[in-house]
């Protein structure tokens, strides 16, 4: 079961790899790469925290293997910022409207509503809670993820990112 | 929650995948989207020691008009399926199913092919498919052949695929002008899988009266379902004369094992079926009887 070279750009940086074929995307951003912002809840599928843009496109990075990757670029929660540092709109909008409380589905809802928005500029309510139905959130009851992917629909998340 | 070892192909086309499923046999698995196999793997459901990738295989993916009819490659995702226009289109019952498969981060990487193959009896897919009389594409060393939905799905997550047989495509026959399509399915959350539900498509002739009708099951048995009674009962019937209820009642009352499990009882899942049923043809008749 001979281990395989891939070669993935990882928020904007080529990397290379030898890796074993059953190692999972998402073992190798955190094992590998180091990356461990992307979290892993329950490993098949379920609960969204893992979830990567793959060339742009939300998937789960527990539910496909580094070798599949070989030749795409991923981009994790690590990417989300601006080389600076500085938050994204998302995120700004997830710190200013309580989006998160242990913090540890953030990552892959922040990546999810990131490309739920590019996609879909101007949802309605029911179509963001929809796009938000692929990730699960343990304590804040949902209100206050919905609130700041509302206000970074209509361009308000940032209100607070000089604060 | 970690897949066992197993040895990696990715082989370039479609006749080279086959002949990797034919020599390696029951140890080989071929993964498209891998949305169902994946989790299967890391729950160790199921163990292969091989695994053939169809990623890099061409011919695979795209969406078409061929002979009337529309051909998907199997490889195309769900995500590409919902963006086709000519899906909408001229296959709108696929286009309605595809938002009610997982959710958006599943459809990206999820297969039409693979949806169908794997022949969950609670997915989307395969009762299209029904619905519609799809015709299937299979390749393997010994050649193509094309198989009728109808006589695809043989059991719990089993096909009429052989073992070294690769579904390569769909094709979709287009229905005419005065037809309507619908999908009904109750889930408890957003995404889940179906307790129950139905994807019905109807064609009506000038005089409204059912010219051909398709009513595909799921949730409601081992494998994905075909109303085959309730089909022949309504066909010729004056739309404005049939009764929803009763073409629901009808396409349950076919049935030999109905799943009773934590989600649902069987006679609930019976319940729902046949509610299921009777609001996705009162849907479907009406757009047909609007167009």
């Amino acid at each position: 079961m001979p281990d395989i070279e891939i070669r993935v750009t990882v928020n904007g940086r080529p990397r290379r790899a030898t890796v074993p074929p059953r190692l999972t995307l998402a073992d190798y951003l955190r094992e590998t790469c180091g990356l461990t912002g992307t979290h892993l809840g329950c490993e098949h599928g379920v609960c969204g925290s893992c979830t990567v843009l793959l060339d742009g496109e939300a998937v789960r990075a527990c539910l496909m293997f580094a070798v599949q990757a070989d030749g795409a670029e991923v981009t994790t929660v690590e990417g989300m910022a601006a080389a600076d540092g500085a938050l994204s709109p998302v995120q700004c909008a997830f710190r200013d409207h309580h989006g998160l409380q242990c913090g540890f589905c953030t990552p892959g809802l922040v990546v999810s509503a990131t490309a739920f928005l590019r996609d879909n500029p101007d949802p309605t309510d029911e179509q963001i809670r929809d796009g938000l139905s692929g990730n699960l959130c343990r304590c804040t009851g949902y209100q206050g993820i919905l609130k700041a992917v509302r206000a970074a629909a209509d361009g308000t998340g940032a209100a607070e990112e000089t604060a | 929650m970690k897949p066992a070892a197993f040895t990696y192909h990715a082989p370039e086309t479609a006749a080279e995948a086959a002949g990797l499923l034919a020599d390696l046999g029951d140890e080989a698995k071929a993964i498209a989207g891998g949305q169902s196999l994946v989790p299967m793997l890391a729950l160790r459901l199921a163990v292969f020691d091989h695994l053939v990738d169809l990623r890099r295989v061409g011919g695979l993916r795209g969406v078409e008009r061929r002979n009337g009819d529309v051909w998907i490659g199997a490889g195309t995702t769900q995500t590409e399926v919902q963006r086709s226009a000519l899906v909408a289109e001229a296959v709108p019952l696929l286009s309605r199913a595809t938002p009610l498969i997982g959710h958006f981060q599943i459809r990206n990487r999820g297969t039409i092919g693979g949806s169908i193959a794997h022949a969950d009896a609670a997915a989307e897919y395969p009762a299209v498919a029904l619905a519609l009389d799809a015709r299937l594409e299979a390749l393997s060393p010994r050649g193509s052949r094309t198989i009728p939905a109808t006589e695809f799905f043989t059991g719990l997550w089993s096909t009429a695929l052989e073992p070294d047989e690769l579904l390569t495509g769909i094709s979709f026959p287009v229905r005419g002008a005065r037809s309507g399509f619908a999908v009904e399915e109750f889930a408890r959350r957003s995404g889940d899988f179906a307790i129950a539900g139905a994807a019905v498509a109807v064609e009506l002739d000038a005089d409204g009266r059912v010219l051909r009708c398709g009513i595909g099951l799921f949730g409601l048995g081992s494998t994905p379902r075909r109303a085959s009674a309730a089909e022949a009962a309504a066909t010729g019937g004056g739309a404005d004369s049939l009764s929803a209820e009763e073409i629901g009642r009808d396409a349950i009352a076919e049935l030999d094992s109905v799943p009773s499990d934590l989600h649902a009882s069987a006679d609930y899942r019976r319940h729902l079926g046949a509610v299921m049923v009777a609001r996705a043809w009162q849907r479907a008749v009406k757009e047909a009887s609007d167009a």
